[in-house]
């Protein structure tokens, strides 16, 4: 039953043609599980146009094999539907590696089919802290909350706020952000004078703009999932007048996700946010890697960090496969990610040993027009931050 | 418009040995698709449960996922938490969402449809943010790790190919679904469809109306939570979704589906909701939506009653009611 | 406190706009139209398209919303709905839900998933002073309108003929069909009126809620709520019950935020404890 779907079939034909390839090299058939309907379809287009790049630019080859991608649509957070694909992806398809995982649930269920089958598994963006933690076959790749907001509380220290009030979604991630943020705020001699946890299906956010306008703190730090909840927000807080009253506020970099930046539009004009990538990042690599984006996707979608991610996980992969002598087993690939380290569109980047987890450069951004488009102005960074979580113990 | 055809019961009886024997035999027919066939029984199991509240007691609830989560999570905490015996988890699912379905039936049991359909949606929603509040003990929304599942009856271990997982979903759903087929056939089943039929002269004759409908929603609440629990015994993980209103909605479209107030509706609609999703995802995920919409207004005006409705026109039984 | 109150009547009025046309759906065709929010949906890419490419002004963009959902919603009533008056409400349950699926999918794959951009008019724009309190333009218009629309279905429905006769078929579908009156034409016209009216309320909700092609699905309970709790079938229960979830939600979140999204739904419950067929149950319900 021909039930999977080749994401690079003619790639890999055209790839091998064009090299000429006498040997028929077998094929290294990564499984990529990620959402490619409903309202999060974007996240799986970002990951397959970043590996796409990636593939292009390496002749469709990694290792010196073709490489098939065998997507599989969760349709969102479904940990069920999740583990049930990478069970099947490694029974059926017989990948060698799995990733995608754009959400933690999904995330934490195919970790634990990694561990059974001795399988690695590449997180392209799943954030929640102990995802590498509970599976030694899980490597990761992208970011995680605490880790960008880490530093935002320590920038806002060393730019002289001494109290904080937070405003964070109701969910796992959002509890992650509170708890790192508090941590390290109070740690430099913050305080955090109050906090507010918003429903996740929130339609207004009238009442808390308000509440914090009676407020009246020096400064306010929020986390929300990027997409309508950040926009929704700001455009309250410009309406309640809090720039004015002299409340300063802060974010995670979600609140300016590249690909929604446009759709936000100018009520996130100044905001000052953390995070890992930003689509203006100026380095050599990254204007390469945005220029051959938009040559191959054209101007309509533009990378955000699920693109760049992907890109880094097929290099890291590459770069693994490199160091085992192209030995795909399990154990061996992980044993060669632990402490990988490469330079990324977005900075450096590296695996940490012990943990599995990403080591990356945060940058302090700031959201300005340049030629008429929004984008997030990098102006301060913090070198190789660490998942706070896991550092603490 | 052709006469139906006439079934002698035996017939009806032989399709039915005939069903199950089929699903089991994807043991050795699909020995790579058993664990979306057992996730597929155990979406039938939970929509046969949505029936018997729905279908036979007539009570319209879109609020089901509260029994099936509150099953999962039940199961789970206590694999997670040192009690790792699936048999027992599975009969403590069902303890707990009986009790459960019986304290909430109390509630149910007023009012108008409508009211009745807002306070199930009502209760389910907040069971979810319960859930999410107690994210310490729950996992909140990354889902409940850690679960530990001993190998059923000791000997055979859930492993990767998910066939003991099949087997075990596969005669834990057959038993639960004679079970329900049960007490569907039996007097208490009769003065359901009684009441379902009209309330009014059920209390004219003295029928203990309302008692009678929180047994039934209490009873149909255990089989949600053992379908429940028997997903996060096999895939030793609960995430949120599973007691969430996006779960309850799509029970009630596989109910739907398959045709309510008849016993194999929601294993039908199960199959072919599960197969024809997991079809979309592999082919065509984008837009797997939009083929689902059509899919439903379709079904609806060509087919009333769903799949079994439709095959009820065509095939009758000699015998008179079930 | 009293912004909290003022902002709460505005949220509910706005409610009261989307959810008092399936009211009257449900009041009177009995039709469990689970789809309603679509036609809010509609209306608010119409108008925001409308407004964003053709510059149309707000108050013209209001009424071509109103127009495009009334359309949209006639069309399917031919086609879909009127087939379906006579069956089992799962299967108008089915049906709605599948309409709304193909429309989010459809609005999804035309406009994309962000939200849309809406940028109010500038008379609409910022506060105004009002008995000491700074309130929003835009809600203060929301509240206007949402009155403005109460007292004209209120009117309409009290004393024109064509609202007699709505009222009629309301308390006794068949008497009324025996008395002359046209039920089909009049479920036609009706059921558009209140598409329409979800279309206007959609659009009205560009600049409080944002508009994105999940809107029908996100927001069916709030409409649900307003509609069971307030009473399908009056104008008037809803607008009761849309200002106590809109006041009860808005003073929950500033009062007592920890209970998050508890409270609605614990109001909800309690209400329909208290008051199983609304507020303002319908006459002649059984």
């Amino acid at each position: 039953m021909m039930n999977k779907r080749t994401l690079l079939a003619s790639l890999v034909l055209a790839a091998l043609g064009a090299t000429g390839a006498a040997q028929a090299a077998e094929p290294l058939r990564i499984g990529m599980i990620a959402t490619y309907s409903g309202p999060y379809a974007d996240y799986g287009r970002q990951f397959d146009a970043g590996v796409a790049l990636y593939l292009k630019e390496h002749g469709g080859k990694i290792a010196g094999r073709p490489v098939e991608i065998v997507r599989k649509d969760t349709g969102g957070p479904a940990p069920d539907a999740a583990k049930r694909m990478a069970q099947e992806l490694i029974v059926r398809d017989k990948v060698s590696v799995l990733t995608g995982l754009d959400f933690s649930p999904n995330a934490y269920a195919v970790g634990a089919i990694a561990t059974q089958a001795k399988v690695p598994a590449i997180v392209m963006n799943a954030a929640s802290s102990a995802i590498t933690t509970s599976s030694p076959y899980v490597a990761r790749l992208s970011f995680t909350v605490q880790q960008v907001t880490d530093p935002m509380a320590r920038w806002m220290l060393k730019e002289g706020i001494k109290e904080a009030y937070t405003v964070v979604a109701d969910y796992a991630s959002g509890a992650d952000a509170e708890t790192a943020f508090k941590k390290a705020f109070a740690a430099g001699g913050g305080k955090v004078v109050g906090g507010v946890r918003t429903p996740m299906n929130n339609p207004d956010f009238s009442a808390y703009v308000q509440r914090i306008k009676d407020a009246k703190p020096q400064a306010v730090f929020f986390f929300f999932p990027s997409g309508v909840m950040p926009p929704a927000f700001l455009k309250v807080w410009k309406e309640r007048g809090l720039e004015e009253a002299g409340v300063k506020l802060f974010a995670t970099g979600e609140a300016t996700d590249d690909s929604y930046l446009d759709a936000t539009g100018d009520v996130a004009l100044g905001l000052i946010t953390s995070h890992h990538y930003s689509y203006a990042h100026k380095s050599p690599k990254n204007e390469k890697f945005v220029k051959d984006f938009v040559a191959q996707f054209g101007t309509s979608m533009r990378p955000s960090y699920f693109a760049v991610t992907a890109y880094d996980a097929m290099a890291a992969i590459e770069l693994a496969l490199a160091k085992t002598k192209g030995d795909t087993s399990g154990d061996k690939v992980m044993e060669a990610l632990k402490g990988l380290s490469f330079e990324s569109p977005r900075g450096p980047v590296e695996i940490d040993p012990v943990t599995r987890d990403i080591v990356q450069t945060v940058y302090i951004r700031k959201t300005e027009r340049v030629d008429g488009r929004l984008v997030n102005v990098e102006f301060d960074k913090f070198d190789r931050v660490k998942d706070p979580a896991k550092e603490a113990k | 418009m052709k006469a139906a055809v006439k079934l002698s019961p035996r017939t009806v009886q032989a399709a039915e040995v005939a069903f199950w024997v089929a699903l089991a035999s994807c043991f050795f027919f699909l020995p790579d698709r058993l664990t979306l066939m057992s996730q597929i029984l155990i979406f039938g199991l939970f929509a046969v449960s949505l029936d018997m509240a729905l279908g036979y007691a007539g009570i319209l609830t879109v609020g089901h996922a509260a029994f099936f989560g509150a099953g999962a999570y039940a199961a789970g905490l206590l694999a997670k938490h040192g009690w790792s015996e699936p048999i027992s988890g599975l009969a403590a699912a069902l303890c707990v969402c009986a009790a459960l379905g019986y304290a909430l039936s109390y509630l149910i049991v007023r009012g108008a449809d409508l009211t009745r359909l807002m306070i199930t949606i009502g209760v389910c929603v907040l069971l979810a943010e319960l859930v999410n509040r107690l994210s310490g003990i729950t996992g909140g929304t990354d889902g409940l790790q850690g679960m530990v599942v001993q190998p059923v009856l000791g000997l055979f271990d859930f492993d990767l190919f998910g066939k003991t997982a099949f087997v075990y979903t596969f005669v834990v759903v057959l038993a639960m679904f004679l079970l329900a087929r049960l007490v569907l056939r039996s007097p208490f089943g009769l003065t359901l469809r009684g009441i379902h039929d009209s309330r009014k002269r059920m209390l004219a004759i003295g029928s203990p109306v309302e008692a009678r409908l929180r047994m039934a929603y209490a009873i149909s609440a255990a089989l949600a939570g053992v379908a429940g629990a028997l997903m996060a015994q096999t895939t030793q993980f609960v995430g949120i979704e599973s007691i969430s209103f996006n779960r309850s909605a799509e029970v009630l479209i596989i109910l739907v589906l398959g045709g309510t107030g008849r016993l194999y509706g929601g294993m039908v609609g199960a199959i072919v909701y599960m197969l024809v999703h997991d079809w979309f995802a592999d082919m065509n995920p984008e837009y797997w939506m939009f083929w689902l919409g059509i899919f439903l207004i379709a079904a609806v005006m060509l087919g009333r009653g769903g799949i079994m409705g439709a095959l009820s026109r065509r095939f009758r039984t000699q015998e008179h009611a079930r | 406190m009293g912004i909290v109150i003022f902002d709460g009547v505005a949220y509910g009025m706005l409610l009261f706009l989307i959810g008092v046309g399936l009211s009257i759906t449900m009041g009177l065709m009995n039709f469990v139209n689970l789809a309603h929010g679509t036609f809010a949906m509609v209306g608010g890419y119409a108008a925001s398209v409308l407004m964003a490419r053709l510059g149309l002004g707000f108050i013209p963009a209001l009424a071509a919303a109103f127009v495009a959902a009334a359309v949209v919603g006639a069309v399917l009533e031919v086609v879909f709905y009127r087939r379906l008056y006579r069956a089992h409400p799962l299967d108008q349950v089915l049906l709605s839900i599948g309409v709304v699926f193909v429309s989010v999918a459809a609005f999804t794959w035309g406009f994309g998933p962000s939200m849309q951009p809406f940028n109010l008019p500038p008379w609409l724009d910022g506060q105004v002073s009002l008995g000491g309190f700074e309130v929003g333009r835009y809600r203060l218009f929301l509240i206007a309108a949402g009155l403005v629309v109460f007292a004209g279905l209120l009117l309409g429905l009290g004393k024109t003929r064509y609202g007699a006769m709505v009222r009629a078929a309301v308390d006794n579908q068949r008497v009324a069909g025996g008395t002359g009156i046209h039920v089909q034409r009049l479920f036609f016209l009706t059921f558009s009126l209140g598409c329409g009216l979800a279309g206007l309320g959609g659009a009205l909700s560009l600049g409080m809620l944002g508009l994105e092609p999940t809107f029908p699905l996100k927001y069916l309970v709030y409409f649900l709520i307003v509609v069971c709790v307030g009473g399908a079938g009056t104008i008037v229960g809803p607008f009761i019950a849309a200002l106590l979830v809109g006041v009860v939600d808005m003073a929950g979140k500033y009062y007592l935020p920890e209970a998050g999204a508890f409270l609605i739904y614990v109001f909800m419950i309690i209400m329909l404890l208290l008051r199983p067929n609304g507020i303002v149950p319908r006459k002649g319900l059984a």
